[in-house]
């Protein structure tokens, strides 16, 4: 076991993926000589080349569309977003060629690439820095979403992604990136589109992901206090989502809180809620509640900023209210 | 009189090429053209939908720069991609039956027109959103590089020839491209096919530097301008621009000026061009004028050309029986292909 801080699990894994596999590369802005914004490609550029580790300039939407080519030809790219929120500028090539080329070609192609990089509201970084993109890539077709959350998964979910054959945008949080854990050793990979399953529980599940997990671990402290027990589960893959354990989870609770970062219109938990209805409807006691962040551009003022996003005495007391209204 | 720019003079030597390999060209730009005849006629008796935009009276570019290529080779288009698949390889029932939306279509019946696809043929695609396909062409060239310089293939020396309109070259994504291919040397044809419009839209109007051959010397990356109604010299300057990408000695913008024999797509009633500029452009017919030079310099005679064009006519005809008598999808597919591995 080696204690390893989640940008260091991110390196390792395209470190040890680029090593077992040369048509992985990266590509991005500042991933090369700088070694990444946040450090995840530190020392790869001397390691592997100015070719595998390629500096980019500025141009999103261009560098996107050359992974696609690049996947297309049979290489695998790695694209670090510098901030998830500049792939705004490449939604096109996300969408309709990363997303949609494989149907549209009828299967002539295959887009293996991973899309990865810092999202999320961090330390009052202002609303275009401080973006919840999952909501608006969850709709593409042809895509998987998957979140990562601690250095363990952080590492396996990368190998994992980099290992898919399709398009994955993999998001990182801005704050989770110096936490710690103590790793394995010996190489893993996490499947994809398996949730996680943090705190079994049996009163109330609660359906989470990336930093709101750790929110979530919070409240379930003072929950465990006054003697609740809480079901908490860690999406992982935000598309597509895994029922399987969602759905053994409900049945067990029958009832669902979910806590999410992004936004509530049209969000990842609209998404869950609408399929909960669709697959759960019979096994529910309680409408499903969602805890979201605000519909809002993200405020720089610090106050304004923690009123947006979920914090941990809400999650506590939605939890409780639930658990109250037994019936 | 139309005003319109100077055409660049190109004077081939009949030593250029041997009677084969005109004869090849021939073929192939009557391939183009026949086909996309047929298609008009086709998508007027109801048998194909959506947007469908011909190629009729550039095929001088398609064959010129296609033709010039190894078939590993990589080739990327637009929307106006039919005769560029042609060229490429893909055989034209394949194409016709997509146009048709069967399962037997190079892309399965779930492409349409502006999205032919075939991996077997190098063909990365249609794209059908202005611009997007020039960033997938320059990864199919980063490829090549790759393989040759960070995996030490030395075979890996194919060539990419990326192809879309004058209007595109106001985009980003083709400055953007420019420059990386330029910095990165990479092995890749940037072909303009300037057929003076963009919808409905006239080039002068559109650009600043209506020249767009001389926005490569920005990117210090050569830039030539090419007859795009003569296949003689586009096929030179392809060949100059495949020798200089295959060297690794990086890219070329390659403006071809041509025209479009009709409207912009078959849904476009075309008013806004004068009858004497589409006078003038009919008259420099590309095909007319191939054929005179091959007569003229008895690399052919009327015989031959009548049998390829017979040839020809019964290739299209064969794909469009292949089209009309093949499968549609399958309802229960109508999920297939969303993931790689299913
Ligand atoms: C992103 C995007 N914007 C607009 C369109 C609509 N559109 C299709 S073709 C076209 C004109 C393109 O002209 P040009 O690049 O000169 O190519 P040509 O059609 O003349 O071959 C436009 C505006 C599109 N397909 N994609
Ligand atoms: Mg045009």
């Amino acid at each position: 076991m080696a204690e390893t801080l989640l940008f260091n699990a991110l390196r390792e894994a395209i470190d040890e993926e680029m090593g077992r596999d040369d048509t992985v590369f990266v590509l991005g802005e500042d991933v090369g000589v700088y070694g990444g914004s946040y450090k995840v490609t530190k020392d790869l550029y001397n390691k592997y080349g100015e070719l595998r580790v390629l500096d980019t300039p500025i141009a999103e939407n261009s560098f996107t569309g050359m992974a696609v080519g690049a996947a297309m030809t049979g290489l695998r790219p790695i694209i670090e977003g510098m901030n998830m929120g500049f792939l705004l500028l490449a939604f096109n090539q996300i969408a309709n060629n990363a997303g949609m080329l494989r149907y549209t070609s009828g299967g002539n192609y295959k887009i293996p690439m991973v899309i990865r990089g810092p999202g999320g509201v961090g330390r009052q970084l202002g609303a275009e820095h401080s973006q919840r993109l999952e909501a608006y890539f969850q709709a593409v077709p042809g895509l998987k979403i998957v979140a990562c959350s601690t250095p363990y998964n952080a590492k396996g979910l990368l190998k994992a992604a980099i290992r898919d054959d399709n398009p994955v945008l993999f998001f990182e949080h801005v704050l989770l990136y110096n936490l710690k854990e103590d790793l394995p050793n010996h190489e893993y990979v996490v499947p994809l589109d398996k949730a996680e399953i943090v705190r079994p529980g049996k009163d109330v599940t609660i359906l989470t992901y990336s930093r709101m997990r750790h929110h979530v671990t919070q409240a379930v402290k003072g929950l465990e206090k006054k003697g609740l027990d809480p079901e908490v589960i860690d999406l992982i893959s935000l598309k597509p989502l895994d029922f399987d354990t969602i759905g053994a989870s409900i049945k067990k609770t029958h009832r669902v809180i979910i806590v999410e970062e992004c936004m509530k219109t049209g969000g990842i938990g609209a998404e869950i809620i609408a399929s909960i209805n669709d697959r759960y409807f019979d096994e529910l006691d309680a409408p499903v509640v969602r805890l979201s962040s605000q519909d809002i551009p993200t405020p720089y003022n610090g106050k304004l900023e923690t009123l947006t996003i979920v914090q941990p005495k809400q999650i506590e007391a939605a939890v409780e209210n639930m658990v109250a209204l037994k019936v | 009189m139309v005003q319109e720019r100077t055409l660049p003079q190109f004077h081939a030597p009949a030593a250029q090429i041997a009677p084969e390999e005109g004869l090849r060209l021939y073929e192939d730009m009557i391939l183009g053209r026949f086909f996309e005849d047929k298609c008009a006629e086709m998508y007027y008796r109801g048998k194909m939908f959506g947007f469908v935009h011909l190629y009729n009276g550039q095929e001088a570019v398609s064959s010129g720069v296609i033709k010039s290529l190894r078939s590993d080779d990589y080739v990327c288009s637009t929307y106006r991609d039919h005769v560029h698949a042609l060229s490429a390889g893909v055989p034209a029932k394949n194409v016709m039956a997509e146009l048709f939306g069967k399962e037997t279509g190079c892309s399965k019946g779930r492409g349409g027109s502006m999205h032919l696809f075939s991996s077997e043929h190098n063909m990365l695609g249609g794209f059908a959103f202005i611009g997007e396909g020039i960033p997938v062409a320059l990864g199919a060239a980063f490829q090549s590089r790759y393989r040759r310089d960070a995996l030490g293939d030395s075979s890996a020396d194919q060539v990419t020839a990326c192809f879309f309109g004058d209007g595109t070259t106001n985009n980003g994504q083709f400055f953007e491209c420019l420059n990386m291919a330029a910095l990165w040397k990479l092995p890749i044809l940037f072909v303009v096919e300037n057929n003076k419009w963009a919808i409905g839209m006239a080039h002068e109007r559109a650009t600043s530097q209506p020249e767009i051959y001389k926005k490569a010397a920005v990117f210090g990356m050569p830039g030539v301008e090419v007859d795009g109604m003569d296949v003689m010299a586009v096929r030179e300057v392809a060949q100059q621009a495949v020798a200089r990408a295959r060297a690794g000695e990086g890219p070329t913008l390659i403006e071809a000026l041509t025209y479009r024999f009709r409207g912009h797509s078959l849904a476009d009633p075309d008013e806004l061009r004068s009858k004497a500029e589409k006078e003038a452009w009919l008259a420099r017919d590309p095909i007319k004028r191939f054929e005179g030079y091959l007569l003229e310099q008895n690399l052919a005679d009327e015989g031959t050309l009548k049998e390829v064009r017979d040839r020809i006519q019964t290739r299209i005809d064969d794909a469009l029986t292949f089209a009309e008598e093949s499968p549609e999808p399958s309802p229960d597919d109508l999920y297939k292909y969303i993931f790689a591995d299913e």
